[in-house]
């Protein structure tokens, strides 16, 4: 897995394309919104969630087809699948690139959002970075075992999003409703929390086992 | 010990209901070059990503080095060099050759870059990104990916194409390097001046199946050309009319 993560690293340090664009196009997601809504509106935990989480999932979706794009140029994708390794380890590498990109994005845009949105400090905000961890793990596991399959054909911009987001309404759904808790200060919100959880266990495991049959023909 | 490195039996490989490769079988053994000849649509490329295990085929067995294939210390031992040349090209030679050489957990992994890009004449671009690279030196650069840990059996798909005289010089060395240490090749090639007389055995593939083959080292060029067009020409797979 190392070697891969090792690549993924040279060439966005090289190329510096991935994050440059998820970070530009998850601030001006903010932005808009943050226009849009009048200062009651934006106030409400549930807006900052919906906002918080709708900004993940586009950004989430570029850093999926970009991870994959970078193989599909002179058939890349191919040598890793002729690699000595078992393709769940390519899924875990991919899993993890995904991961580590979205959380930079995140570092800068939740206290952007939060500032903006005007969420006064509660404890209860410390959970945050957790809840946003969950998800973003479950969202790049479910994401990576889709982007593998739409990348490989012609309309990949449009059936990666209608495979996924479907499927990825469960964890959405747990995720806001975490998240709103959090930044109405309401106390743990345990159940959602598990629903994350158990959508991470499910689709990691999932994806790596059948991460072969995915990719191979 | 199995003495064949490739058994293939019947294989077949079907692409939307249509037969690319359409019953071949063959024994390959342990320092046999083999040539792969056929007009364009004949099937040498499935059948080469059929080798390589890139492609399932819709029938028929496969079997490398005596094992199921689709193993991962099957796969160590394979060598594979494409249309495509599976390089990054925004990295440089030497972190291609890195990537691929951790991959395949290649030994003294510095020493064997440094011999690679040397033998095959890239020593002076090792750290130029491939983006600037000419066709040609992409696949010299392809080559070295696919000879960098010293694959038991190399399967080479048209290597030929894009290199200048000093380039085919040095695949042609290259090669020749390869037979010696009795890796066992298998390549495709239009090329007959420069790819038949490397060869222990050759076969004619026509519309997915064999036309011919030879049990021993092919005629000469000349003969063998005419021997390839008689064998490929339309009305040479076709039903006789019985007399």
């Amino acid at each position: 897995m190392w070697p891969l993560l090792w690549k993924d690293l040279h060439l966005e340090l090289r190329t510096k394309e991935r994050v440059s664009s998820l970070f530009v196009l998850a601030v001006l997601i903010v932005l808009v919104f943050v226009f849009a809504l009048s200062p009651e509106q934006a106030q409400r935990p549930e807006v900052g969630a919906a906002l918080l989480w709708v900004t993940l999932l586009f950004a989430g979706m570029l850093s999926l087809q970009r991870a994959f794009l970078i193989e599909q140029e002179r058939g890349c994708f191919f040598a890793l699948l002729l690699c000595p390794f078992e393709p769940g380890t390519l899924f875990l590498a991919k899993l993890l690139g995904n991961v580590v990109s979205l959380l930079l994005v995140e570092v800068v845009v939740t206290p952007l959002t939060l500032l903006l949105l005007g969420v006064s400090w509660s404890p209860s905000l410390l959970l945050l970075p957790l809840v946003l961890l969950l998800g973003i793990i479950g969202f790049s596991a479910l994401g990576t075992l889709f982007a593998a399959i739409a990348v490989r054909t012609r309309a990949r911009e449009v059936l990666l999003p209608v495979l996924l987001l479907p499927l990825l309404v469960p964890l959405l759904i747990a995720a806001v409703n975490v998240t709103s808790a959090l930044l109405a200060g309401s106390p743990w919100p345990g159940a959602w929390l598990r629903v994350l959880l158990a959508f991470d266990v499910i689709f990691v495991v999932t994806g790596w086992l059948i991460f072969a049959q995915v990719v191979r023909e | 010990m199995n003495k064949w490195v490739i058994e293939a039996k019947n294989l077949r490989k079907t692409f939307a209901w249509t037969p690319v490769v359409d019953g071949v079988s063959c024994c390959i053994g342990t320092g046999e070059v083999i040539g792969l000849f056929g007009p364009n649509g004949a099937g040498k490329t499935t059948c080469l990503r059929l080798l390589a295990t890139l492609l399932r085929p819709s029938a028929g067995t496969l079997r490398l080095f005596g094992d199921e294939p689709y193993r991962p210390s099957v796969r160590r031992r394979l060598g594979f060099l494409g249309h495509d040349s599976f390089l990054y090209a925004d990295l440089t030679p030497t972190e291609n050759l890195i990537f691929y050489g951790r991959a395949y957990e290649v030994s003294d992994l510095k020493e064997r870059i440094d011999l690679t890009l040397e033998q095959l004449g890239l020593r002076d671009w090792r750290n130029t990104p491939v983006r600037a690279f000419s066709r040609g030196m992409e696949q010299r650069l392809a080559l070295a990916r696919a000879l960098l840990h010293d694959p038991d059996l190399l399967l080479l798909d048209e290597p030929y194409t894009g290199l200048d005289a000093r380039g085919v010089a040095t695949l042609q060395a290259t090669l020749g390097r390869a037979k010696e240490q009795q890796k066992t090749i298998v390549l495709t090639t239009h090329d007959f001046a420069l790819g038949l007389p490397l060869c222990d055995r050759a076969v004619i593939l026509q519309g997915g199946r064999i036309a011919w083959q030879s049990d021993d080292r092919p005629p000469p060029v000349p003969e063998f050309i005419e021997l390839y067009h008689a064998v490929t020409q339309p009305s040479a797979l076709s039903p006789q009319p019985s007399s």
